[in-house]
Parts: structure tokens; sequence; C-alpha cells
């Protein structure tokens, strides 16, 4: 019965967000501010991971290559297949739940705590406009962080095949061309569009609803990034069944 | 001027916690809701501001009841109200300057110049000095309340609601801060409301005082008033203080 309650004060919250809207001039600042805070913010660890990952996933593809009739360039293939599939989209989100979702509901629930968010509401303005809305259009430009990540995460799978000597450049570059389905990439942008919009809702939920003091802000925020991660497994699940099954 | 009329709030249980509550806050003068923890300030604070709507009753502003209104209306309304919370509720990425602008920033046209000449004007008159380019992580709590009350009073609100406006500060600020609240409140003409515990703020401000007790209005007057009462209620609200009890009890034996 809680989590239905939960589920429904979610959905009300998301009404609210779009209803009563803060003035553009001022909006335009604050999307301005979300999209360093958030987008801009989160490059370099998504940048780092992405480069290292692919260079591993390569690694282990081409160490689990036992059988000398496969041809060299499937550690080509077999790394573009996990990374624009499943590691760039997924992997990654799952990480900004931690780093992106922490900081949206502790920044939100410490506005709760120290009453910032009652005195939006005392002046007349909708905090949720004011507070979300920002976030959920700066998570419009997310997809472009993980289009870098499948860049990266290829180019480091690149790296340590050639120059690990587990394939040449040739090699990995035909298995990277080899059965290529463009749908794919529409299928993996259109559910990091989804993750994006859980990635700013749920972890401002848990923000703006929370009650207590500075403790109760740090349990949020853990809350919040387990949450976030079961939501974005589960729409990873049922948009995969959806558009590739 | 504020009147209520017969005012009750409920949270969806049989209990109320407002039980019907009467009375009215007038215009140039320092208003101070008071009572024990639990007796339903914050409620009737929060049921002023519009945040809370009533179960019962009506909330008069000049004669006007904010649950009537329409929407737009109802924003016009808010913006003429001025909010100093306990514990300041400055804007912490935003600079003191930049926390009194925001009012009008967004509820104005006027331009930067023109909001930082007026931020500036109300800067100066709640003595804030050299604190304009500060975070509010970086001035005293003192200073904080000052920032709270320009903020608060920089769109020329018709009324000012404070909750707690000393708690936390050492007595000598705390009564700074009160006499500040009071010579707004008489300079501006503005309808103040105090919610307080303090009574040293009772004291130096009280010029209406409304005390309250289990969701019950138990009694009304002013600081000149207070002492004499015969509520018991009211008595052993007052002479909790230790520093009041000790200066009855001189008074007493003076008179013996």
């Amino acid at each position: 019965m809680g989590y239905l309650k939960e589920i429904g004060l979610y959905f009300m919250m998301l009404k609210g967000v779009f209803i009563k809207p803060t003035k553009t001039s001022v909006l335009r600042n604050l999307v301005l501010k979300e999209i360093d805070d958030l987008i801009i913010g989160s490059l370099g660890i998504v940048c780092f991971i992405s480069f290292f990952v692919g260079g591993v996933v390569a690694i282990q593809t081409a160490l689990n290559m036992d059988n000398p009739i496969l041809p060299k360039s499937l550690i080509g293939f077999a790394s573009r297949q996990s990374i624009i599939l499943e590691f760039a989209p997924t992997f990654i989100s799952i990480i900004m739940a931690g780093k992106v979702g922490s900081f949206i509901t502790s920044s939100i629930g410490t506005m709760r705590v120290t009453e910032q968010i009652d005195a939006l509401e005392v002046m007349g303005i909708n905090s949720l406009n004011y507070l979300v809305f920002p976030k959920i259009i700066a998570m419009l430009f997310y997809p472009f962080v993980i289009a870098i990540a499948m860049f990266l995460g290829i180019l480091g799978g690149y790296t340590a095949a050639v120059f690990g000597g587990f394939a040449t450049g040739d090699q990995f570059i035909v298995g990277l061309q080899d059965n290529f389905i463009p749908f794919q990439l529409v299928y993996a942008f259109l559910k990091t569009f989804v993750f994006a919009l859980l990635l700013a809702t749920i972890p401002s939920f848990f923000g703006y609803y929370m009650k207590g003091g500075a403790l109760e802000v740090g349990k949020a925020s853990t809350t919040s990034f387990v949450w976030t991660s079961v939501f974005i497994i589960l729409a990873n699940y049922v948009l995969t069944q959806l558009l590739l099954s | 001027m504020i009147e209520v009329k017969d005012l009750k709030k409920g949270f969806g249980g049989d209990e109320l916690v407002l039980k019907g509550i009467s009375t009215t806050f007038e215009k140039g003068k320092t208003n101070l809701i008071i009572g024990q923890s639990g007796s339903g300030k914050t409620v009737f604070l929060k049921c002023l501001l519009g945040l809370f709507r009533p179960t019962e009753g009506r909330i008069l502003y000049d004669g006007e009841a904010y649950s009537e209104l329409s929407p737009e209306n109802q924003r016009t309304l808010r913006e003429q109200m001025g909010m100093v919370f306990q514990g300041s509720a400055l804007f912490d990425s935003m600079t003191v300057e930049e926390n009194i602008m925001f009012p009008l920033k967004m509820f104005t046209k006027q331009r930067k110049a023109e909001r930082l000449e007026r931020a500036n004007e109300v800067i100066k008159r709640v003595n804030l000095i050299d604190a304009n380019k500060k975070l509010p992580s970086e001035i005293s709590g003192g200073m904080q309340k000052r920032v709270a009350i320009a903020r608060a009073i920089v769109n020329n609100p018709k009324y000012l609601f404070c909750d707690e406006p000393n708690s936390g500060l050492d007595p000598r600020t705390a009564t700074l801060i009160d006499n500040l609240i009071q010579e707004i409140t008489h300079e501006y003409d503005i309808t103040t409301i105090i919610n307080t515990h303090d009574m040293n703020s009772v004291m130096e401000i009280g010029e209406k005082i409304v005390f309250l007790q289990k969701g019950h209005l138990a009694w009304e007057g002013s600081k000149d008033t207070i002492f004499s009462t015969e509520n018991q209620d009211v008595t052993d609200f007052v002479y909790s203080s230790d520093l009041f009890k000790k200066v009855r009890e001189a008074v007493i034996k003076d008179h013996q």
C-alpha cells in the first residue's frame, strides 16, 4: 500500500512540475546551470570509465576466444555490440544514478531541510517547476553523454586490442562494421532518453518529499540511488523486450 | 489588517490542531503569537501564510479571504507577503545581494540596475555592511537574519510573517533583530505577525500578543497587560523562565 502511495505521489509531482511555469528569463539561467552541473560536470568520469571499460571488454573477448577458427574481427564486433547496446546506455546510466542522482537528491533535500523550498512556496513560486523542470530539460542533453561514452568505449576497445597485440587495427575495424544494424543505435538512444527522464525525476522525488534533518538527506540520497537503479534496470528489460524481440 | 474568524485546522484525523481561533492582527503593529511547543503556533502561522488550507473558518487579508480568491489574485496576494524563516532559509547558491533581489527578479519587470538599487536601499536599512557579494555560509547568524528581513521587505509587502526570528542568536543580537522588525513595521506601516516563545521578544516588541494553548486562543493582550493577567496558563508560560520567576519573586518581596 505504501509503495502505491509513493508511486501516486511521484505522478502527482510530475503533474506539478509542468503547471504554473517560472518566468522564462529565470528558467533559462536555471537550465544552463543544470546543464553545467548535470551534463558537463559528468563528462570527466563518463569519459574515464568508458575508455577503460571498452578496453576491458575487448581484452576479455580476445582472451575468451580459444578456438582458432574464430576470426579476430570478432573482438571488434563483440566490443561494438556490448558497448552500444548495453554498456553505454545502461551501465553508464547506473553510474549516473550514483553521481547525478545523489547530487539532485541531496541538493533538493538540503533545500527542504533548510526551509528554502518553503521560502519559494511562500513567495508564490511553484517550487516543483522551479527545481525539477530545469533538471528535466538539462537531462535531454544526456544522449550526447551516451554518444561520447559509445565513441570512447569503442576507442578504448580498439586501443586495447591493437596495442595489446590481440588484433590488428584493420581486423578490429572490419569487426566494427560487420553486420551493423542501424536500428540498434535507435534502440540505444531511445532507452537513453527514458533513462534520462528517470535520472532527473526519481532523485528529485526523493529529495523533494524527504522529511527530517541532515542525516535523512544522506539516507534519501542512498534510497534514491537504489530506486533509480532499480527502475533503470526494469525499464531496460521492458524496452529491450518491446524494441528488439 | 488580518482578521481570523473561527479558524479550525485538522489533518485528516478526529483531532483538530486549531480549534476555532478568532482574532485580529492590526496594521502597523507587531503582533506576536506565543505558546508552548505543540500549542499550534506553527500550524496557525502556516494557515495565515496560505500554506495550509483551513478545515473551517476564514482568514481575511484587508477584507479578502485567500481561499475565495482566483488563482491569479491569490498569487498577487502572496506577492504582498514577506516571510522571515526560523533558519533564515536563504538560497545558499546565491550571494546576499542575489538573495535580496530574488523576489524582484521573480515578480517585477525591473531591470538589473533598478533591482540592485532597491536591494541596496534595503541592505542599508537593515544595516548590512560589506556583505553584498558574500554567500550566506560566509556571514554570521545575525547577518543572515538581516538578509532574510531585507529579502522579506524588498518587494514592499503589506504583511510580514516571522517564525522565531531570533532563535539561535545571542541576547544582544536577538534584541537588535526584534527592534529592527518593530522599526520596519512602523516605518512601512505593515501587518507583522511573529511566532515566538521568547519572553524577551514579548517584553521588547509585543504590541499585541495572542497566546495559544492546545489549539485554543487562551488569551490576548499586550506586553503591558501580560504580567497582570490572571489567566493561569499565561502566568505559567510567562514564569516558566527562571529570570522572570526571580524578577517576580523580587517584586513580591519588595512589596512585602
